[in-house]
């Protein structure tokens, strides 16, 4: 048995995965902004850090941290380099899907770690406005709540939809929404379909 | 270039001892059913029972006593279902205490099967375990009540080796009344088991762990004790198990057991010490680990180890790489997003869970493998923690 043979990803996955692209080593390194999400109790955690030309609002360097599993590091990894030379705004863009793209495939219950690198690069790219005095460009990624008895909102919908969630049944049971009045079902099964074409076609 | 190949993974499943594939072979071309009254039926039968009695003198039971199943799996449910019978009215009348004590840390067959007998209006109490998966055996005393059907709890655990009290265990369900069950799928074949020195009621086991063949178990129950089959509809396992025997699996678990009979004293000595020398190199060569479970009581085959600032799957990945083959106790890799159940019950911090891994030696590990995990393993983790969020950060 070769370990290609036993290989779960795709090569592009572990291309990235054996050979991680910008991995932030520098203890002092400038960066312009900053961005951090996740957490290690759920078992992934990811810091993005870029340097911006701030003439064109372009990134020219993006390096980045993170504690998770191969899906975690190689999209991560993926992500650096997509948005290298990009605009901000376009950057800001940049979502689970894409990244998932340009890694060939990610298997759908991993693609809640690539969803990470992409929610840590807009923070960074909200810092950077905050830190050069343009306020004004952050843009809060605002989360409604829709379940009012389990407090469950959109995102973490969303959210349970890229670990796998297919069916209301399923959203139930990963986020305990709908269990107790029941009231928010329709706007559940609607934001299921949302989230499905979103990200799945 | 041939890769040197490490299988550290045998608390999953072994390989074939080359003696049970020799077996299998020459078995592979009798084909007759042993419910049959013609020579090709009793030549099957007397196969069987060969290997019921293999198994039998393994344990100290009687050959009576054995009945073969499909897997441990099937073993784990066939015993809880007894009281999933009394809660849906099954004409059998058997047991009718629908209380089960058994643990947090078992096995997902029990705890999936005890959660679905929850949904048929059985009860089920999980004991806890401190911080080397030990249950309290005045807890275990303290939860068992008039109802109580049964009481099980594992011999040792699959993911961090412990062992628990099972003789004790046992004596004290009976003192109060219920039966007692012990799946013994990582013990058997590792360390000596003797049914009526534990004083257990039932027991399953699984030849796939111990270089048999995969698709086949045993399940013990002692004389006398009232059971009630998962599988009707046939007389085959004395109406215990209904279907036709598989007759090929049976023969290979009953090679696999007297293969070790012969080798199991040995291999002990031999695994501890690879097991000792994995442990002291890890230590020696790798800063912030934890090794998890217990110090002394655990199967010396198991050893379960977590990194700081590293994640399981990872590591793991990374590792098969290089050839070597372990399992993780981190969410990343069940694509869910909780760790272990297992380690978490030990109450331990969960990125230590999610740092986890287990390497499980077998038979077929020699300390030239336990040399080459030491020459790769620290360079892996030193690698992913230069690339994680959570170590080394100022």
């Amino acid at each position: 048995m070769s370990a290609h043979q036993s290989w779960a990803y795709t090569d592009i996955v572990k291309d990235h995965f054996m050979n991680p692209r910008n991995v932030l080593k520098d203890d002092d390194y400038q960066e312009d902004g900053k961005g951090m999400v996740g957490n290690v109790q759920c078992g992934d955690e990811m810091l993005v850090v870029i340097k911006v030309d701030k003439e064109k609002d372009v990134i020219t360097d993006c390096k980045w941290k993170t504690y998770g599993c191969a899906s975690a590091i190689a999209s991560t990894s993926a992500m650096s380099e997509i948005v290298t030379g990009m605009p901000l705004d376009e950057a800001f863009n940049v979502g689970p899907k894409q990244i998932a793209a340009a890694l060939g495939q990610l298997p759908e219950n991993k693609i809640h770690c690539s969803v990470l690198g992409d929610k840590a690069l807009r923070a960074a790219i909200n810092d950077y406005y905050t830190r050069s005095g343009r306020p004004d460009k952050v843009i809060k990624e605002e989360s409604r709540i829709i379940c009012k008895c389990m407090n469950v909102t959109d995102h973490e919908i969303e959210e349970a939809v890229l670990e796998g969630a297919r069916t209301f049944l399923d959203l139930q049971e990963k986020t305990k929404m709908s269990t107790v009045c029941g009231k928010c079902k329709d706007e559940a099964q609607t934001l299921l379909k949302v989230y499905m074409k979103k990200h799945f076609g | 270039m041939t890769q040197r190949q490490v299988y550290l993974d045998h608390n999953s499943t072994t390989p074939l001892h080359p003696e049970v594939a020799k077996t299998l072979t020459e078995a592979m071309t009798v084909f007759g059913n042993p419910s049959s009254m013609h020579a090709f039926g009793r030549q099957a039968k007397g196969m069987v029972n060969e290997a019921r009695e293999r198994v039998a003198s393994f344990i100290g039971a009687l050959p009576e006593e054995v009945i073969f199943v499909g897997s441990g799996s099937e073993g784990n449910n066939t015993v809880l279902s007894i009281l999933g019978c009394a809660a849906t009215g099954c004409s059998c009348d058997r047991v009718h205490k629908p209380h089960i004590v058994t643990t947090a840390i078992e096995h997902p067959c029990i705890l999936e099967t005890s959660k679905c007998l929850t949904g048929r209006g059985s009860k089920v109490t999980y004991l806890g375990v401190d911080e080397y998966g030990k249950i309290d055996l005045k807890e275990l005393r303290d939860s068992i009540t008039e109802q109580t059907g049964v009481v099980s709890v594992m011999m040792a655990n699959n993911e961090i080796g412990t062992l628990q009290d099972v003789r004790e265990a046992a004596r004290i369900a009976h003192e109060k009344g219920a039966l007692f069950h012990t799946d013994a799928v990582q013990a058997f074949g590792k360390i000596p088991i003797n049914v009526h020195d534990l004083g257990v009621d039932f027991l399953t086991a699984s030849a796939h762990k111990i270089y048999g063949p995969k698709g086949v178990g045993a399940l013990y129950v002692r004389r006398g004790v009232q059971f009630c089959p998962l599988i009707h509809g046939g007389h085959q396992e004395r109406g215990r198990r209904a279907g036709t025997e598989n007759t090929l699996g049976i023969v290979g678990m009953g090679k696999s057991v007297e293969m070790r009979s012969l080798e199991m004293a040995d291999e002990a000595a031999r695994i501890t010490s690879l097991r000792q020398t994995l442990k002291a190199g890890i230590e020696e060569r790798i800063p912030d680990v934890w090794f998890n479970g217990h110090p002394t009581d655990t199967l010396q085959s198991t050893l379960n180890v977590s990194f700081a600032g590293a994640e399981g799957e990872s590591i793991l990945l990374y590792l098969d790489l290089e050839g070597i083959a372990v399992s993780t106790g981190s969410a990343c890799a069940s694509g869910s997003l909780d760790p272990s159940h297992v380690l978490m019950a030990t109450g331990m911090p969960v990125e230590r869970a999610h740092g986890s891994i287990r390497m499980s030696l077998g038979r077929g590990n020699t300390m030239q493998d336990v040399e080459y995990v030491l020459d790769k393993l620290p360079g892996i983790i030193s690698r992913i923690r230069e690339m994680s969020t959570v170590y080394g950060r100022k």
